[in-house]
């Protein structure tokens, strides 16, 4: 088979690449083996929250000059960097997708704790509050009967501590009982499923409003809209109060809605996504990749003029540890990993981990390297990079969006 | 009740110190025997050596030729463990291999060596025993079957201080020793300090029992002696599967790795053995250097090893023991220790247990309540190789079955085999109770609360040792949440559950980092994200 690119991962990262592609005018097939970071998302986009040197960020751009020469943002170059900020609400809203929230500044969001946290842009029904404070005077917060991965009790604390008026209370929802015989299936996901079966979810609504009294705004579990979002201004529109959805342990309800819908969008633009497989047995002719093969397909090939290598880090499997060494698991790619296994990792568990900022090394271009050599035609995007540390420095979703918008203008500009 | 009652309160025939299993055990012994017994402890049950170890039931085959009596102490003890711990023990067998790089004339000194002490000890074909153990290393030139087993210990340790409690023992965790009270030259009780309450108190009773492990150095300096003890520390890992199912130890002179136990879900290599100083011993950590030796010498044994995910690396200090007279400790003996501070040292009313093995607690604790007794004029006997434990009662699976009937399947087998016949305890009446709190370990919203309730569960920690809460394979990836969710409920303390799942998270770590590469560092990233990045949790 033979495509114009070929991405490997199909997060984010390689999604984003993907469309820029195929809507730039290349064919393009995405090979994915599975679940990604957008599993377990907090239903927001983060681009720079904290420096590497710790420093809270305000206006990520501004911190750009702070950063590493080998970190992704300063490959993309401040004045590129700019543009797609700019950019970015345009780009989704052309998939469907809403992302609330200034792209030149950074706001807040509640956590699972009940705390604020810094974040960018909001995904749909995930507003981002432009200051460090909590809006509100009195808020109920409900949770699903029964439905351990959202815990009110934590919530409630953090806002009581700041002087909101908190009342926690549950929605007891009788359709949710068949997930219950199955002690393992009260999760986030499927809640949401049996939520939008039916009119289940119109009773919910009317539950929760049975539920109010005079609170100004109520706080719910990520469990609602799966398929689609805007669940947020139905409710708000029913109950006439402000309604804030806050993340529960993954599965994450918007983050695999926001993968399925790029995913349409992907597919509806003519691109080709290979769901369930592994890419596998690279052939090289020189300094360029010719072709890859995947597990399903055996021996029918996938031939391209470029490779886009967005398969994620350790969790999704793009990068394995060994006790020796960290590895790239497609084309054995040059890593940026320390040696020393005690470098990986800082004893306590919520401090900055080396671990987390380790992948490939790349040119300015994001081309991969191999043996100290570049492969002209293989490119990295996403977390697979090396020179950032995602988790600490909370730039995940904006290395992620921002280097598959860099590659594929590359691509774009030198396959013309 | 007394007209004294302050007095009264305050008031024990035997105050013991810790609550490992010898402790637990003491305090059991004492408490059948009709003593009013006080039991303290620092931090929870179980915390130090106790639940850092094999969990292996020796059969003493592997001190029959070094140790003739050792060996026979335990072969007996693991008889009468076999009864009176049902619930807590498995009976798996063990295999002594030897390697073709091994000398295969110590096979038949072995073997006559256990059979002298009692242990059943049985030559077989390498063929069957690659038969019956398909896991063991392919090249082995010969096997010997001995009556090993695994136990359970932080099991083993509910069970003893629950059947104190019940014969009237008061139990106290996350209570401190903070000095002796003393009448010249004798013991005549202890100040202590809950970290719970904050109170501090004082108790008082004619003997006092020193049964710290390791600790039990500082806790007699406090009585004014000292214990010549030596820290060994002793490195293990955990496997995230059950490699094999008989336990396979080298036949040879005991050395570093050489012992696979398989426990539950999991299976355990180990140990390393390196004297450690003793301001190490609160924080043990495993270096690279072990968790190298341990993989390389565990792959020997069982070569799938080298492929299994670990899911942690944990050490335990031994509270080893030398000779009074032997202050350079080349004489360190493995065997139990009981000192009578009054003979010894001239120090009444205070006595120390020490040294000895998982596998001899029992026997410890008969020592020492044989001692306290003496102490106390009183002439009753030591019931417990007869009386079983709590939760290994009942007549057998049968029984406990009727008991949970209703509960979910998956759920039955895993929480039945944790708490034995006391399973009817364990609230299952509708769809929340039976709902997974751990689906690695299967323990519902029901076990979680009985724990919380019953079995004196202040923090995730001490649940996880109830109850295998986050032991399984994510390592309380998302179980930590829900169980703290759980817990701040019942205590109604949110902050301090937050607090409490900051330490538990960390606890994980310390087990997963020396160990963080594969599968196991998947986990790890993914749990770092979800607790730093999507809850925003901070140091």
């Amino acid at each position: 088979m033979k495509f114009d690119t070929v991405i490997i991962g199909g997060g984010l990262s390689g999604l984003v690449c993907g469309l820029r592609l195929q809507k730039g005018g290349k064919k393009c097939a995405i090979v994915s083996s599975g679940q990604s970071a957008m599993h377990f998302s907090s239903g927001y986009f983060d681009f720079l929250d904290r420096t590497p040197d710790g420093k809270d960020v305000s206006v990520p751009l501004d911190a750009v000059d702070l950063l590493d020469k080998e970190h992704p943002y300063s490959k993309i170059g401040k004045a590129r960097l700019t543009a797609y900020a700019e950019e970015i609400k345009g780009f989704f809203k052309g998939c469907g997708i809403i992302l609330n929230g200034n792209p030149l500044r950074n706001g807040y969001r509640i956590t699972p704790m009940g705390n604020l946290k810094r974040t960018w842009l909001g995904l749909d029904d995930f507003q981002v509050l432009e200051t460090e404070g909590y809006p509100w005077k009195k808020v109920l917060i409900a949770n699903i009967e029964g439905f351990l991965d959202f815990n009110t009790a934590f919530i409630a604390q953090s806002l009581e501590a700041k002087g909101i008026e908190c009342r926690t209370s549950v929605l007891k929802i009788e359709e949710t009982e068949r997930l219950r015989r199955n002690p393992s299936e009260m999760r986030a996901t499927n809640i949401a499923r049996v939520l939008e079966h039916g009119s289940v979810e119109e009773k919910a609504v009317k539950q929760i409003g049975n539920l109010l009294q005079d609170e100004d705004a109520v706080i719910l579990p990520a469990v609602f809209g799966l398929k689609k979002a805007g669940m947020k201004e139905a409710i708000e529109k029913a109950l006439g109060r402000e309604v804030i959805f806050v993340a529960t342990m993954p599965p994450s309800v918007p983050g695999i809605r926001t993968q399925m819908r790029l995913r349409s969008e992907f597919e509806a633009a003519g691109g080709v996504f290979l769901q369930g497989d592994t890419a596998c047995a690279p052939l090289m002719n020189g300094q360029k990749v010719a072709s890859i093969g995947t597990v399903n397909f055996g021996d029918i090939r996938l031939e391209a003029d470029s490779f886009v290598l967005a398969a994620g880090n350790f969790f999704s499997k793009g990068l394995t540890a060994t006790p020796e060494c960290i590895h790239e698991n497609v084309f054995g790619l040059d890593t940026d990993a320390s040696a020393a296994r005690s470098d990986w990792y800082d004893t306590d568990f919520f401090n900055r981990q080396n671990y987390i900022s380790y992948g490939v090394k790349t040119d300015r271009k994001f081309r991969c390297m191999k043996d100290g050599n570049t492969l002209v035609n293989l490119y990295a995007t996403g977390s697979i990079l090396g020179g950032s540390n995602a988790l600490y420095e909370g730039c995940g979703a904006g290395t992620a969006i921002f280097s598959a918008f860099s590659v594929a203008d590359t691509i774009l500009s030198e396959n013309a | 009740m007394s007209q004294n009652g302050k007095i009264n309160r305050n008031e024990f025939d035997v105050i013991i110190i810790g609550g490992g299993i010898t402790g637990a055990g003491t305090a059991r012994d004492c408490a059948l025997r009709g003593l009013k017994v006080l039991l303290i402890e620092r931090h929870d049950i179980a915390t130090g050596a106790t639940g850092r170890n094999h969990g292996l039931l020796h059969s003493g085959a592997r001190y029959a030729v070094t140790d003739q009596e050792s060996a026979r102490e335990c072969i007996k003890e693991n008889m009468i463990l076999r009864k009176i711990a049902r619930h807590c023990v498995e009976e798996t067998d063990g295999f002594f291999i030897t390697l073709p790089e091994d000398d295969l004339d110590y096979q038949k000194k072995f073997a006559d060596a256990c059979n002298s002490a009692g242990i059943k000890a049985e030559i077989i074909d390498p063929k069957e025993a690659i038969r019956l153990e398909p896991s063991v290393n392919p090249s082995i030139i010969g096997a010997v079957r001995v009556p090993d087993g695994s136990v359970d210990p932080f099991r083993l340790t509910t069970a003893n201080i629950t059947d104190a409690k019940l014969h009237g023992a008061k139990v106290m965790v996350y209570t401190e020793l903070v000095s002796f009270i003393k009448e010249g030259d004798t013991v005549k009780g202890v100040k202590v300090h809950n970290h719970i309450t904050g109170e501090d108190l004082e108790f008082y009773a004619p003997v006092t029992v020193n049964a710290g492990g390791i600790w039990g150095h500082a806790i007699a300096e406090k009585a004014g002696t000292t214990i010549n003890m030596f820290p060994a520390k002793g490195a293990l890992l955990i496997f995230g599967h059950r490699v094999n199912n008989i336990v396979l130890n080298r036949c040879r002179k005991p050395a570093n790795a050489d012992i696979l136990v398989p426990g539950d879900t999991v299976c355990v290599i180990g140990t390393t053995s390196s004297r450690v100083p003793f301001d190490e011993v609160d924080d043990m950590r495993v270096t690279p250097d072990e968790v190298d030796l341990l993989l390389a010498e565990g792959a020997k044994l069982a070569p799938a090893l080298a492929s299994t995910r670990i899911l942690r690396a944990y050490a335990g200090v031994r509270p080893l023991v030398s000779a009074d007279n032997d202050p350079s400790g080349r004489n360190i003996s493995r065997g139990i220790v009981l000192l009578d501070h009054e003979t010894r040292d001239g120090i009444k009313g205070f006595i120390s247990i020490t040294g000895g093995k998982l596998m001899t607690y029992r026997l410890m604790a008969e020592w020492a309540a044989d001692a306290v007794c003496k102490k106390l004029g009183s002439d009753k006997k030591c019931q417990t190789m007869d009386i079983p434990l709590p939760g290994s009662k009942s007549e057998g699976i049968e029984e406990i079955s009727r008991k949970i009937w209703a509960h979910p399947t998956t759920s039955q087998k895993a929480s039945a085999g944790r708490h034995g016949d006391l399973i009817g305890k364990v609230p299952s009446e509708n769809e929340f109770d039976t709902s997974l709190v751990c689906e690695c370990e299967e323990v519902s919203t029901g076990e979680v609360r009985y724990a919380i309730d019953e079995l004196d569960v202040h923090n995730l920690v001490d649940l996880r040792r109830r109850t295998r809460v986050g032991m399984g394979t994510c390592q309380g990836e998302l179980c930590a949440c829900r169980a703290a969710g759980l817990l701040a409920q019942a205590r109604n303390c949110a902050e301090g559950e937050r607090n409490d799942l900051k330490r538990f998270l960390n606890e994980r770590w310390k087990g997963i980092y020396p160990v963080g590469w594969g599968d196991a560092l998947r986990e790890s990233e993914y749990s770092q994200w979800v607790y730093s990045g999507v809850c925003g949790l901070e140091k």
